[in-house]
Order: structure tokens, then sequence, then C-alpha cells
């Protein structure tokens, strides 16, 4: 990066006390919309909080825009499957923003089951004026009413609401772990651990089914659809990636079923690495598009890797998030952390990614100059306009003053979302119920 | 609205008052009530009170419900150019506004459309956001004819800014637009300034705006003259047929008729022929389905001294190998339209090429297929004569009226009136009359139904003396059925064939073991007789309703059942025998 990453500072946290932190306040989303205006992050309780920028002004220069809160609503609801009698979560698995198409924002919404579309709109005026009433309230006698009065609009205070206008729901019978909306801006689609779906924006009753791997017999399934994503500019091109470390890509043009895939990109096996846990490791738990296009990453549980679309062979970039995990394999097995999925996201340039990791520390690597660095996200770094300090976690032998050993980081603080502003060097991070948004400094 | 006292306020204000306070109710049906009452309310405010208070209070209604929008969108219509433009800024139910605005244009004197339409339509096109952009080009073929040439030319200029837009959105618009605005336009310009934009959308990156161009194609195609057509539009269509997206080319195959009638014979047998082969054998299924579909018409449509030929030379194989296609889509869009072919092709051709075929998916394993060739068989009847099918029909047909799925067996008995009909009397009791009789006692009451209804039908179709010595004994024997179900059937199928069946066997036959029903041991099979005799009432005589159905009504009117006591009453009141 051209500024130095121990610039990154604090400009806004969204804590929540820890005291009363409850399941429901879990942050398990966090998106920024096409132009960074807004930022939407989701929860364990089916709440969606939307962040906006304050507009730049001229008496504070100092304060570039920060995020306030803009609107918050209620998405999902918990809901109960009578045929199956099994619950169904209210969690938010992913927020995805549509392209702004007039004064109103629209986002996509989903849980396990079901996908939403919202409309978030702001209203600064309510009418006044009534022919039936009085200003006061009270009623009028008819016999007065010698003049039609049309109500007038007057301006109030700034009310964003958020009204859902499309429920597209009863396509899945997995959990879906992904939507992706297409260039197209008509259509988008979801994917659930067996199928991926087509839908169109418009059309809540239909949707195509485009990707299907459920075996005839369920004995023979071996594995599963992770996350899948559109390509930025094409619209006919799609990755989904699996939980055995492939990733497939697939062109709605050749055929109305992609089951078979175009490209088949997987990097082969590294023998002196092989263990009993070889295969969980290798799932991979997101997939990302360059903004360019031309690339695309991945995250499975110790690295994330860099593909070229051209080359099927293997990843053009691995870079280390924590692997110093490998030999814990065995007590991350035990306390289920080994099935944790972390996201990753490019920068708006696509020379910088990110990726989360444990005791609240995330990771940035510059494509460029191969500089890595770890920064945590924890109240105690959190006084505003604090710049963070690079942290480092010690493998063994004697530990420096300021470095934390593996076995002392804390493996319920995990940062598994985070978002990069499309343009700006702003990153959001969501640690458990925790938001912080963090942005180069200002000179 | 009551009307109130007093001598100072106007009365005929009070309703728009309320209407105008109603706008902003907490209730969406009152908000709706008044919206729709929109013009009445404009009357009452006046043109000048409308445009300046009026609409810009309703433009806050951005944030109402849907109903709410898509009513005020329709009312556009009563209002003028200039007030409407008030909407378009926020509205996202732009295409029924603008559906609004098409309806209103011609009231629009040349005039007006210059001074206030086209100046609507310009604002529209270069606003800033995508969706005033799309509702800019379902504007301009409406007020391009009457407007002066500088103006034609601005929105020329306009339509071929939009169809190069960034927005995919937009440019979607422009290409589904495209046909439309070219039958307004002068030839000239249509041959210089739409055929390349309509190559250029043809080729566009997104799939969705290409395959709107084929659309388009037919338009253009049948505006254009013959000997412009393999210049200008045959490249295009060419390419559309080879596209890489299926979606393009299943497109073409569903637009395959209107193009062949668009580009006329001599062009089709050079270059729709070899098409539509390409089309029947795609890769995708989808678009083999699609094809497969069209093949009758492609057919029909050819001209008549080449026709046979091309049939048999160059779609007939195609046809023989969908015949075993893998997708059994493809195959049950073929099995409804193969049989048309036999009227074309005439008689010694059908019993040669088409017959094996018919038989072949008489045969096949899906039951659509052989339900979609039962369902055509008239055509057939009509060239050969069904006796040649009968053989394998018959197999056919006792395969599906047994199928496991209800829902199939359900549509063969909804055939089986048509098929007595074509196969005739004989036949039917030889081989069909079990079928029938044993759907009645079917495990679904969805079949027990149908095949009562199927019964009334055949009823009406041979006769009654024929249903007197071939269904009734058998109808009237499951009276003494044990299962209650099968005995409820006997009554369903008195009510619904004693009219066909006539007096004389309703009353000497079938009424005696109704009223002997009446003292069955389960009370469904008791109030369904109080049903049945209501139905056959009307066509008994008068002294047997007196004589023989009261008496036993009135028994079923103490019964200890309550609905027996309730149906008994309710027949005795409906026939009026109390």
């Amino acid at each position: 990066m051209e500024e130095d990453t121990d610039s990154r500072k604090i400009n806004s946290s969204f804590l929540r006390d820890h005291n009363y932190a409850t399941e429901a306040d879990i942050i398990s989303t966090v998106e920024f919309n096409h132009t960074g205006e807004l930022l939407a992050t989701g929860d364990k309780g089916g709440r969606v909080v939307i962040f906006q920028r304050e507009q730049e002004s001229k008496n504070q220069p100092h304060r570039r825009g920060e995020y306030n809160v803009y609107s918050t609503f209620q998405s999902h609801e918990p809901e109960f499957d009578y045929l199956k009698s099994l619950e169904i979560e209210e969690k938010i698995n992913k927020i995805r923003w549509l392209p702004q198409q007039n004064a109103a924002y629209f986002l996509l919404s989903t849980n396990d089951k079901t996908v939403k579309l919202w409309k978030v709109s702001e209203r600064g005026r309510r009418p006044e004026g009534y022919n039936l009433k009085d200003d006061d309230g009270r009623i009028r006698d008819p016999s007065t009413i010698t003049m039609l009065r049309v109500p007038v609009l007057q301006p109030m205070d700034l009310m964003v609401e958020a009204t859902p206008r499309r429920v597209f729901s009863n396509a899945h019978t997995y959990h879906i772990n992904s939507i992706s909306v297409n260039s197209d801006y008509e259509t988008y689609m979801s994917a659930d651990d067996l199928r991926i779906n087509l839908w169109n924006l418009e059309i809540t009753n239909r949707s195509f089914n485009i990707v299907d791997i459920k075996p005839a017999n369920m004995e023979e399934l071996t594995e599963v659809i992770t996350a899948a994503e559109f390509h930025p500019n094409q619209c006919n091109t799609f990755v989904y990636s699996s939980s055995k470390g492939t990733i497939r890509l697939c062109d709605m043009r050749a055929a109305a079923l992609c089951d078979k895939h175009s490209k088949f990109f997987e990097e082969p096996e590294d023998p002196s690495n092989r263990s009993f846990f070889s295969e969980i490791i290798s799932s991979i738990s997101d997939v990302k598009f360059s903004h360019s296009g031309r690339y695309m990453m991945t995250r499975d549980y110790l690295t994330v890797k860099v593909w070229d679309l051209n080359m099927e062979s293997r990843p053009l970039e691995t870079y280390q998030v924590h692997d110093y995990l490998r030999s814990k394999l065995c007590s991350l097995y035990e306390n289920d952390c080994i099935f944790d999925k972390f996201e990753c996201v490019w920068n708006g340039s696509d020379s910088v990614i990110m990726t989360g990791s444990y005791n609240n520390f995330f990771r940035m690597f510059d494509r460029n100059t191969k500089r890595d660095v770890t920064l945590e996200a924890s109240r105690e770094n959190s006084k505003p306009r604090a710049i963070l300090k690079p942290r480092k976690v010690c493998v063994g032998g004697k530990r420096r003053k300021d470095e934390i050993s593996v076995d002392s980081l804390d493996f319920s603080k995990k940062i598994l979302h985070s978002a990069w502003h499309p343009s700006e060097n702003i990153i959001a991070v969501a640690a458990t119920n925790n938001l912080y948004i963090f942005q180069d400094k200002v000179n | 609205m009551s009307k109130m006292a007093g001598a100072d306020g106007d009365d005929s204000l009070y309703p728009i008052a309320v209407l105008i306070d109603e706008l902003r109710n907490e209730d969406v049906q009152l908000r709706l009530n008044s919206i729709k009452k929109l013009s009445t309310i404009a009357l009452a405010l006046g043109v000048e009170r409308t445009r300046t208070e009026l609409l810009p209070f309703l433009t806050d209604t951005i944030y109402d419900e849907d109903e709410v929008l898509l009513a005020l969108a329709e009312q556009l219509g009563s209002f003028t150019v200039q007030c409407v433009f008030f909407f378009f800024v926020n509205l996202e139910y732009l295409d029924k506004a603008v559906e609004s605005l098409r309806k209103i244009s011609h009231e629009h004197s040349p005039e007006d459309l210059e001074a206030h339409f086209e100046p609507l339509v310009k604002r529209l096109a270069s606003g800033d956001w995508f969706t005033s952009r799309t509702s800019a080009c379902g504007l301009f073929s409406v007020c391009y004819p009457r407007v002066s040439k500088s103006t034609k030319s601005e929105i020329r200029q306009h339509f071929r800014t939009l169809c190069s837009d960034d927005t995919p959105m937009v440019r979607r618009a422009a290409a589904s637009k495209l046909g439309e605005f070219a039958k307004v336009l002068e030839l000239e310009y249509v041959k210089s300034d739409l055929i390349p934009l309509f190559a250029a959308l043809a080729s566009d990156e997104q799939d969705s705006v290409r395959l709107l161009a084929v659309e388009a194609c037919v338009s253009i195609a049948q505006l254009l003259p013959q000997e412009d057509l393999e210049k200008l539009v045959m490249p295009t269509l060419r390419q559309a047929t080879e596209d890489k997206s299926w979606r393009v080319r299943y497109m073409v195959a569903d637009k395959f008729s209107e193009l062949q009638k668009a580009v006329g014979p001599e062009i089709t047998e050079n270059d729709l022929v070899p098409s539509f082969q390409n089309l029947l054998k795609d890769c995708e299924a989808e678009v083999r389905a699609a094809a497969a579909n069209k093949v009758k018409e492609f057919c029909e449509n050819l001209p008549a001294d080449s026709r046979e030929t091309i049939i048999m030379n160059s779609i007939l194989p195609c046809v023989k190998e969908l015949v075993s296609d893998t997708n059994q889509h493809v195959k049950s869009a073929l099995a409804s339209v193969i049989m048309g072919l036999s009227t074309i092709l005439g008689k010694d051709n059908t019993i040669e090429h088409l017959l094996p075929l018919f038989l072949a998916q008489l045969k096949d394993e899906c039951p659509e297929v052989r339900l979609n060739i039962i369902s055509n068989l008239d055509c057939v009847n009509e060239v050969i004569g069904i006796r040649q099918l009968s053989q394998s029909l018959l197999p056919a047909i006792v395969e599906l009226a047994e199928d496991a799925k209800w829902r199939v067996r359900l549509a063969i008995i909804e055939y089986m009136p048509l098929l007595a009909g074509q196969l005739g009397m004989e036949f039917f009791d030889e081989k069909l009359n079990s079928l029938c009789m044993a759907w009645l006692v079917d495990h679904v009451y969805a079949i027990r139904e149908a095949a009562t209804c199927n019964l009334m039908k055949l009823v009406e179709r041979f006769g009654a003396s024929w249903a007197q010595s071939t269904i009734v004994p058998k109808v009237l024997g499951m009276a003494s059925d044990p299962n209650y179900l099968h005995r409820m059937t006997t009554l369903f199928c008195i009510s619904a064939l004693s009219e066909a069946c006539g007096q004389e066997i309703t009353t000497k036959q079938m009424l005696p073991i109704v009223l002997k029903m009446s003292e069955d041991q389960v009370a469904n099979v008791r109030f369904n007789v109080a049903k049945s005799l209501q139905k056959i009432g009307p066509v008994l005589e008068n002294s047997a309703l007196q004589a023989e159905v009261r008496p036993v009504l009135e028994k079923l009117a103490t019964d200890q059942d309550m609905d027996v006591k309730y149906f008994a009453q309710e027949a005795m009141t409906g026939m009026y025998l109390f």
C-alpha cells in the first residue's frame, strides 16, 4: 500500500456493551454498497443495520466522513419448518447491494432459506393540513368547510424507512450460503449446499436451477458447495467453490443446467503436508472475483490464494494467514474451530487482500510489495484516531514483550466477516458483536 | 355520504374534502380508494390548483405501498403531460406510467407534442437515473409520427445514444422497443439509422440484450422489402442462430414461425431450413424442445411446391432423431405436434414414415409423451383412420390408465370421451369399458370423480339404450359393495347419469336402488341419498316424487344423524315436497 500500513487508525467503532452482549448481536455479514457511501451489517438476530458516511464538511476538514447509523430494521424472523420439524434461523447469512437506480437504495438479504429484497428510502417531509380537522386535531363542523385544502408537505426530521419489496422463498432445501447479483442487473443467484438457483429480481414465484450436485444416492455425497459468485462484468460466468478445495467456473451460455464446468481449479496436494485434517482444511470458505475480473481469491482454513482465471492448475499466489495453527489442528478440530468459515476481501484496486483470524486479529497482504501485516480489532485499541500497532504471534521459543503466544490466542474471538470500501482505504471489520471501521491516517 | 345540515357549507365539497384527507390515511384501502378517484379531486380543484398543489403533494407518495403506486400510475392518463413529469423522477412503476403516457399521447395535438411531450421525453432520455432513460425508450414511438422533421431527427439521435448506454437495463429497454420504433420510422431511416443499431444490439456483450434483438428481427424483417433482407437482416439472424448463448438460440427457435413468415419463401428455403435443422440438433435440450414445438407450423408454412421435398429430405430425418432424444421435454414437445404432419404429408407418406414414429412415441417411457400422442389422434384419424394405430393404442391406454401417478390417470380419463368417439362404440365396449368401471373404484377421490363425469359424457355420446345395457347394471351393482365409498360412488353416478338416461331408466332402475340405500348403515351414504334424490328429482314424474321419494325423505328428516336430517330437509325444500 502507498501509505504505511501502520497508519491504520480507528475512525469509529460501534461497540455493544460486553456485559449485555447477546447471541443475537453477533454480526454475521458486512457489506459496503457500490459507492461506499453505505455500509450494511446483518446479525444473528435477523437485523440489518445500515451506516451512512457523513458528507465531508468544510468546517471540519480533518473529520473525514465518519459512518453513522442510517437505518435499522428486522429483516428476517425465526421460522419453523413444520414438515421437517426444524427451526429456521433468522441469522442473516449474506447481504448484497443492488446498483442504485433512483433516490432509494436496494439490497438483498438472506437467511438459510429465504432471500428478501429491501428498499431503503428517505422521507424528509410530512403532509400538513386536513380538511375535516383543525390544525390541533379537532373535527371541524362540515358546514364550515367552504373551500378545499390540499395538504402541504413540510420538512420534518429525516426518517429512513425500510420496506420489503420482494420475498424469494421456497427454493432451497438446504442452507443458503451465498447470493450474488449479476452484471445484467436483472438476475441474481442463490446457492445452498447442493444447488444453485437463478432468479429474476422481479419474479418471486419462479427460479431456475442452474447447478445441482446432489447425487442420486445421498450416501455417495462427498462434497458440498461452499460459496458462489457471479463474474463482475461477464454476465454469463460464475464460480462456485466446494468443501474439497476445488473451484468450478461455469458458463451459463453453454447449457441450461451448468453441472458441467468450463474450468476446474484445484491445487495439487503437497504430500509433505498431508494429515488427517487435510481435507477439512482445504474446504474453501469464501471465493471472490477481483474488481478487474481477471483474478479470483479463495480462502481455506489456513491460507488465502489468488488465482488467475486463465490458469487452472495452481494458484498464482498463496498467502499464509496463520500457519502456526497447523500443529494445533487436533485441538481446533475438537473445539470445532477448524470448521470456521472465514471470508476474504479485495481492496478497490485489487492490490491488497484482507482476511480475518483469531484473537480478533486480521491480516492484510500487499500483492505488489509482498508485505503483510497483522492488526487487532479490540477495545484497547479503540480510542478514536489512535493508530493501530501491528501484532505478532510468537510461534515458539522466546516470546518478545508485545508478542502473543499461540496458546494464548483467544479462539472465541474470530474475525470471519469484513469489507473494504470500493475505492478508498476504509475497512469494516466485524469482531463478534462489534463493528470496527478503520481508515488510513489523514495527513 | 350523508347530506349535512347547515346553510353555510357547500354540500358538494364535503365528499371531495373526505377524499383529499384520505389520501394520507393510515389505512391502505382508503388511500387506494382516493387515488382511484383522483380525477374527481382534480376536477374539483381545477387545473391550476391540481398542478401547483395536488401533484407536488402526490409526489411524496413514493414511500407508499405497491398497490397505491400502481393505482397512481394508472391515473396519470387523465392528466396533462406537464403534470406527469413530476412523477418520473421517483416512481418505481415507470412502466405503468409510461403506458398511461402512451395512451394520452394521441389526445395531444402535434403542437402539444412538440411543446411538451417531446421535451419530457428528452429530459427522461438524459436523466441521471437509468430508470428514467429506460422509460424514455417506451415513449419514442408514440411521439415520433406527428412531430416536426427537426424534432424527429433529435428523437432518432436520443435513441441512438440509448442503444449504447452504459447500463444493460437501458440497452435492454432500447432493444425491446426497437421493433416498435422501426414501425413508425420512415423506411430510409430504418435502413440508415436503425439497422446499424440493430446489428450492434445483436452483438451486445450481455446475453439479455442480444436475445431481445432477436425479437426485433421479426419486426424489422416485416418492414423491409424482400431484396434488402438478405443484406440487412440475414447476417444478424444467422449470427443469432449460432450464438454462444443457448438463450439467444432459444429465442430464435421460439420466434421461428414469425421469422419464416417475415423473410418469405426463398430465404426460408435457402437459409431457414438449414438453421431449423441446426436448432433441432442443438446441444441444449431447451433449444431442441423450442424448435420441436415449431415443427408443424414450420412445415405448414413452407411454400406449397417444395413443401413435401423439404420435409422428406430435411425435416423428417431430424424429427426421427428427436423421437429418441435423451430429454423428455424434447420428446414431449415433439409428441404434441408430430401428428399434425400427417395432414401435410398425406396418406402414403404418413403410413410409411410417420406411423412408425407415432408408434414409437406411444411406447415411450415418459407418460407425458404418450399422452400428447393420444390427445392428437384426430389428425391421424382424418388421414389414415385409426385402425392402424389401435393395436398399439390399447396397451398404451391401459398402461396410462393404471399409472402409479394419479395425475397421469386423470389425464387419460379426460381423453376417454374423445377416444370413444373416434374409436367407436364396438371398440369401446370390447376394450375400454372395463377400464372406465375400474376407475370408479380408484383409491383417489379425484379419479372417482373424473370417472363419474366421464361416464356422463359417454352416455351423452352413445345414448341411453347403450347406457342401459352396458353401464347401468354395473353401476347399480356397486350399491351393495362392502366399501361405503363405492356405494357413495353409485349415488354420484346416478346423480350424474339420470338426465342423460332419461325418465324411464331413472324411475324404473335407478330410483329403487337409491331409495334402498336410505337405510344404509353409514350416515354419509344416507345423506348422499338425500342429495341424489334432489338431483334426480327433476327427471322423475310427480307421482313418483309424491309416492316414493317423499316418504323416504320424511324418514331421513328424522334420522339420528344431524347431517342426514339437514340434507333431507334441504332436499324437501328444494323439491317443494314440504
